[in-house]
């Protein structure tokens, strides 16, 4: 009986593969690479986002950053500006969402006002860098729709799933991205975004990936090119902790206040 | 006994200081600004435009994941002109720290409550600094002790505030007057303790997805004094009233629309008022390629005291527009006028901003008065529209 079940139980089986769509397959890995992030936790690490103009001059601005995990929706995150030093000071509670737009609160020391914030300035560059706050908020599943292309060579003797995102959520700056993502523990390496008219408009690429807690990959470097302005942002990682003790209490009103 | 509580203060400002010594940040900023008037002063002893300087220091250490917050920040104003605005003030002097779903601050500082732009009616705790600027937005420290209880989706507080704070005027050389100078010698109470009576507040707010609430009570001396000319003496004499306070502050945050509302009622031995100030912000999609940002605002006043000199925005309507070019040096407009629907008076105000190199920014700031009506208590400081570029270097 064995005998016959296995030869079509593997039949099967490949005809399932066979049968998966570009879309379904490129979900899949998104699902895996969102997998492979389960249950962190919680993290803090400082950033410095340093951004040239065409003509080379750099500006520095320098967050520290603060990641809570949720269960079954997006993460919670608090963002403290340090520099530049007329922002000090200045934090931003983000509550992401997938679809659902996320709440945003910000904090103005000068006032000493908590401010509620529209989170539909999506596309808006963050604090004139050329990253714009889509590309920094949390990247949940829904957000996109999936797209898979072919796998190639990413450099390093890295193999990388091509896959085509498209948003899912209104008022993005893109129409699509090209994600490459390694097969072999699903780092994003690398993203072209393309504008509503279709130009390549950025290219993203992260490097020097550091594991942490044995299973958390993050890159201590993103360098992102904007191909239409010759502008650039570079944003350092450093200092990453997990599971720092952090809980829903530091992500508050009140907590952002302090 | 005495040298008990010496030893034990010194040891707990030791304990303090040791702390802080660790990893405490010392930032502030510096500012030279320069102010034009557009129209010859309208009272004698009124000067013209001239400069000033600024200087606000502060020092802040945070321990045990952010939990514990210790910061000294205090603010000096140099006037050419006016004396009066010659002043010093320790905005905020305390601690603030967290554990569980609670948070304790003790100490002087500044509270912010309210959601509209044109106008804070709910926001009370601190007294304003009317020494220093035109739109109410510099507040005195104020000594206070809280307690917060934190919920999941909101928090309650308790306010304590032990001592008063009166409010700062510039002087008989300073514009934005009256044709009498404020006395800020001899000030009334109608509480017999004066500036010892304790005040107390509570607050509670909560968001409800889109929608954030907040319900404030206050009982205590009113922030704003009652005027009352002295002619003998050529000044106007402050009165500071008891009161109690109703407060409701509401924001709805959709995509592009803000909704906001902010309402008091005001409970005082001469008078009891209710008052409003409603309206919305609308934002553009991104305007340009660059990302700009740009909000359309309106926001209706109105206070039931009627015209009179306590109530500026009585049936006002507030449209503006504010822009953010989004760039790297943080550029930012803001153009308004209040418009007083029961007569021709108009209010227009423009603020600009920009980092300008290294630790550097630049502020602009405009105000003229049109059309003034004679009953309107603008009437005052008709003469008074400037115009005052502020030059800040950020350390």
């Amino acid at each position: 009986m064995i005998k016959y079940i296995l030869p079509v139980a593997i039949a099967l089986f490949s005809v399932n593969v066979m049968a998966e769509t570009p879309e379904e397959k490129g979900f899949r890995i998104a699902k895996a690479a969102e997998a492979s992030n389960d249950g962190f936790g919680d993290n803090t690490a400082d950033m410095t986002m340093t951004l040239k103009n065409r003509a080379g001059q750099s500006s520095v601005r320098k967050i520290h950053s603060k990641v809570l995990e949720v269960k079954g929706d997006g993460d919670k995150s608090l963002s403290l500006f340090d520099t530049p030093a007329d922002v000090k000071g200045t934090s931003m509670l983000t509550f992401s969402h997938g679809l659902k737009t996320d709440d945003q609160w910000l904090y103005l020391p000068a006032l000493k006002r908590v401010k509620r914030i529209s989170s539909r300035n999506k596309s808006g560059p963050f604090m004139g860098s050329e990253f714009a706050f889509e590309d920094l908020g949390s990247q949940e599943i829904e957000k996109y729709k999936y797209k898979y292309l072919r796998e190639e060579a990413c450099g390093k003797g890295w193999k990388c799933h091509v896959i085509e995102r498209t948003p899912a959520y209104k008022y993005s700056g893109y129409t699509r991205m090209m994600s490459w993502i390694d097969t072999n523990a699903y780092r994003l390496v690398k993203v072209d975004f393309y504008d509503r008219k279709n130009a390549k408009m950025k290219t993203l690429v992260s490097t020097g990936f550091k594991q942490y807690l044995g299973k958390y990959w993050r890159p201590n470097l993103m360098s992102m090119q904007n191909h239409l302005t010759g502008k650039s942002t570079t944003l350092q990682w450093s200092n990453y902790k997990f599971r720092t003790g952090l809980s829903h209490r530091d992500f508050n009103k009140n907590a952002l206040a302090r | 006994m005495k040298n008990k509580i010496l030893t034990s203060s010194c040891l707990v400002l030791g304990l303090l200081l040791s702390l802080t010594a660790q990893a405490g940040e010392f930032s502030g900023n510096i500012g030279l600004e320069g102010r034009y008037f557009l129209d010859d002063a309208a009272y004698t002893g009124q000067t013209a435009g001239g400069l000033a300087l600024s200087l606000e220091p502060e020092y802040k250490h945070k321990w045990d994941n952010d939990n514990n917050v210790f910061t000294v920040k205090t603010f000096s104003r140099w006037d050419q002109k006016d004396d009066k605005r010659n002043h010093h003030d320790i905005r905020q002097l305390d601690l603030v720290m967290a554990t569980g779903d609670w948070e304790f601050q003790a100490g002087i500082s500044r509270v912010f409550w309210g959601v509209t732009e044109s106008q804070h009616l709910v926001d009370i705790i601190n007294q304003t600094d009317g020494a220093e600027g035109t739109d109410g937005e510099d507040k005195l420290g104020q000594p206070l002790f809280r307690v917060s209880h934190i919920q999941e989706n909101g928090t309650v507080s308790f306010y304590l505030l032990p001592y008063f704070r009166e409010r700062t005027f510039g002087g008989k050389a300073g514009r934005f007057r009256a044709a009498l100078p404020v006395d800020t010698n001899n000030v009334s109470y109608e509480s017999t303790k004066k500036e010892k009576h304790i005040d107390y507040a509570v607050r509670l707010t909560h968001t409800f997805d889109a929608l954030d609430v907040g319900l404030s009570y206050f009982d205590g001396t009113a922030r704003s004094p009652l005027f009352k000319p002295d002619l003998r003496s050529g000044v106007l004499k402050q009165h500071y009233p008891l009161i109690k306070q109703v407060g409701l502050d509401l924001q709805y945050t959709g995509e592009e629309w803000l909704w906001k509302l902010e309402t008091i009622n005001r409970e005082a031995k001469k008078e009891n008022y209710t008052a409003a100030v409603g309206g919305f912000e609308y934002s553009f999609p991104a305007i340009t390629e660059s990302g700009s940002d740009l909000g359309l605002l309106a926001e209706y006043h109105h206070d039931s005291r009627g015209e009179v000199l306590q109530a500026q925005f009585q049936n006002d309507l507030f449209l503006a527009a504010r822009m953010s070019l989004n760039d790297a040096e943080g550029t930012e407009f803001l153009a308004g006028t209040f418009f007083d629907l029961d007569h021709q008076t108009k209010i227009f105000r423009m603020e600009a901003s920009r980092r300008i190199g290294k630790g550097l920014k630049l502020n602009i700031e405009a105000q003229t008065f049109m059309d003034v009506d004679k009953k309107d208590a603008l009437s005052n400081v008709k003469k008074d529209g400037f115009i005052q570029i502020e030059l800040q270097k950020y350390f």
